[in-house]
């Protein structure tokens, strides 16, 4: 793959199986994937359950350390990198975060500080005046000093959200972070990800199930199946009948809406 | 990206009101301080019998004809320290295996350590045992080996290789390390004859009566060196009580979290058990109070509880001491008294 001059992060033939217990064999999730990540850019992952998705993602954010390949960010070795340096270039938003204990959504966006900070060093004014810029930034200021299980769940995903900005990351990957939204909260997080994407050169990979939401928001796919890449390119050449049928064995109809300005992903049956 | 916060004069508007955390914490740990200082200053001038502060610090009586100051510092002082030190051991392993196991309803005794203690301390109150190891007499000695074999047993089955523990491989084995060990300890008592058992059961109500400073001094490396550890944890606990796979991603070694929370909160419960057996419920009531009067900030929650926890088994032990006067309860049996239906709230209102 040709390295751009604005590359930011590459993945070099990375590789991982989970080890497993007892007599179960390991069964390699990521296999051989290649595949570079423009600066500011806005990457989609789509695949089928299991493809290896949130695997290749928590690679990608040093969570798991690759079997085989390697991910660098701008020529540093990702895996070479203390955990704390390579949290303040990358942050992660999961699908869900269900906290043990009653944090307030303050508190949770004061944790995105953590990288910044020495070992029991306390957060300051600077952290504080941080935190109170990405609640801005994703519309929860006025539920900063709420119960964070207190809030909906469009309400948690931005306070989350809010929190990997405040450990103002290059990177922003994204696991999913739609998927357990209602339709409303659906557009409100997707126009909150675009706008972030846009304003605070924040560079972004979203795994998603969600073909419209990846056709209305990445300018670049990546399609996974089975663990391995099977292509990578501009949405609007990627997304097509053809690679839906692909990737999940069925019949779509795929065509460019234009009120909605983007490709939209309609199933029509299984593949037969 | 968002930009600098150095570059802001102050924070506006809704985060005005948010009190940073070095004045919270500043103010918690001075309110909960002079509250324990005060106890343990006022719990050694209480008693069944009443004594004058003033002879028993005289310097003209000679400490061997001066009942007041015996009473004073080889009866009460040592008990008050003991109470102190165990409680505050207690409740603050409770806060980090609560964290540890993302669960507020687990407690220092969750695990299996006390059930191991418990039986160690059984097998030479019943078999008979003569060896002291260092400051240790033979029971808490054998207590605190028990402990180690128990702690050692949870860890093994619950820590891979290159991965992080299964904190349900930990609560599983823990509960079932318990109800092994507690069959084990019905076993040995079955055996025994009825002084044994009834010796037995009193080191199973837990008791302050530890006789004087030497076992204190003995108890007191360990419980520093979980304290030492226990003051490096909190950020680290406040992460992976949200998400232990973001707490990583922030920078988080969860591995090593876990296995520190785990280690320290042991070592602190085991030199607590050693020293005063397995006293219930102060591991749980103790942090949950604290967390409805100071939010459940680690950073803030882990001084607090053990601050609370001492002021908590002092204020304890005097009801032990002085309700049935002459007589003394066990003082697990006041905190059993007032930690149950505590717990059974607790339940109800967080279910």
């Amino acid at each position: 793959m040709p390295l751009a001059a604005s590359t930011y992060l590459v993945a070099h033939e990375l590789s991982y199986a989970y080890p497993y217990r007892g007599r179960a064999r390991s069964v390699p999730a990521v296999s051989g994937i290649s595949l570079a990540v423009a600066r500011g850019s806005f990457t989609g992952l789509l695949g089928p359950n299991g493809c290896g998705k949130t695997t290749l993602l928590k690679l990608m954010a040093g969570v798991l350390s690759p079997a085989a390949g390697s991910v660098t960010l701008e020529g540093r070795v990702l895996a070479d990198l203390p955990r704390r340096v390579a949290a303040r270039h990358v942050a992660v938003v999961p699908q869900d975060t269900h906290p043990a204990f009653d944090y307030t959504a303050l508190e949770i966006v004061l944790m995105g500080r953590h990288p910044h900070l020495r070992a029991m060093q306390l957060e300051g004014p600077g952290d504080l005046a941080i935190a109170h810029e990405s609640l801005e930034a994703t519309g929860t200021l006025h539920l900063a000093h709420r119960p964070f299980t207190s809030l909906s769940g469009g309400e948690r995903q931005r306070v989350v959200i809010a929190s990997a900005l405040a450990q103002q990351p290059d990177l922003l990957l994204l696991d999913e972070p739609t998927a357990s939204l209602d339709l409303r909260y659906q557009l409100e997080v997707a126009a909150l990800l675009r706008r972030l994407s846009r304003e605070h050169d924040v560079t972004m990979v979203m795994a998603t199930h969600d073909l419209n939401l990846a056709a209305s928001m990445c300018d670049s796919l990546a399609l996974i199946r089975n663990g391995r890449l099977l292509g990578h390119g501009p949405t609007n050449e990627v997304l097509t009948a053809d690679t839906v049928r692909q990737l999940y064995d069925v019949d779509a109809d795929v065509r460019f809406h234009a009120e909605a300005g983007h490709l939209t992903v309609t199933p029509v049956r299984r593949a037969g | 990206m968002i930009t600098d916060g150095s570059t802001h004069a102050g924070v506006h508007t809704a985060l005005a009101t948010a009190r940073p955390i070095r004045a919270r914490l500043a103010w918690t740990v001075s309110v909960f301080g002079l509250l324990a200082a005060a106890t343990c200053v006022l719990a050694p001038l209480v008693g069944s019998t009443p004594i004058s502060l003033r002879r028993a610090l005289d310097p003209s009586l000679p400490f061997a004809s001066n009942v007041d100051a015996q009473i004073l510092f080889i009866a009460r002082l040592p008990r008050v320290l003991a109470g102190a030190l165990v409680g505050a051991s207690l409740a603050s392993s409770g806060v980090v295996f609560q964290a540890l196991l993302r669960n507020p309803l687990a407690t220092p005794f969750t695990l299996g350590v006390s059930a191991g203690a418990s039986l160690g301390a059984m097998l030479v109150i019943i078999l008979g045992g003569t060896i002291a190891v260092g400051p240790w007499s033979p029971v808490p000695a054998a207590s605190l080996a028990g402990a180690a074999v128990a702690a050692a047993i949870v860890y093994a089955l619950a820590n891979g290789p290159r991965r992080a523990m299964s904190t349900t491989v930990l609560l599983l084995a823990g509960v079932t390390l318990n109800a092994f060990f507690s069959a084990l300890i019905l076993f040995v008592q079955y055996l025994a004859d009825f002084a044994e058992v009834y010796r037995a059961t009193r080191w199973l109500m837990g008791d302050l009566d530890v006789g004087g400073f030497a076992p204190i001094l003995g108890a007191l490396p360990l419980l520093v060196g979980s304290a030492v550890i226990f003051a490096v944890l909190p950020s680290s606990l406040n992460l992976m009580g949200v998400d232990p796979d973001s707490a990583s991603s922030r920078g988080v070694d969860v591995a090593a979290t876990q296995r520190w929370a785990f280690i320290s909160a042991s070592l602190a419960t085991s030199a607590a058990v050693a020293l005063a057996g397995p006293i219930g419920f102060v591991g749980i009531v103790v942090p949950h109070l604290v967390r409805l009067l100071v939010g459940v900030d680690h950073r803030i929650v882990l001084p607090a509880s053990a601050l609370f926890g001492a002021t908590f088994l002092v204020a304890c032990d005097l009801v032990a001491r002085t309700l049935l006067a002459p007589v003394e309860m066990p003082v697990g049996v006041v905190t059993a008294i007032i930690g149950g239906p505590f717990f059974l709230w607790l339940l109800v209102r967080e279910g």
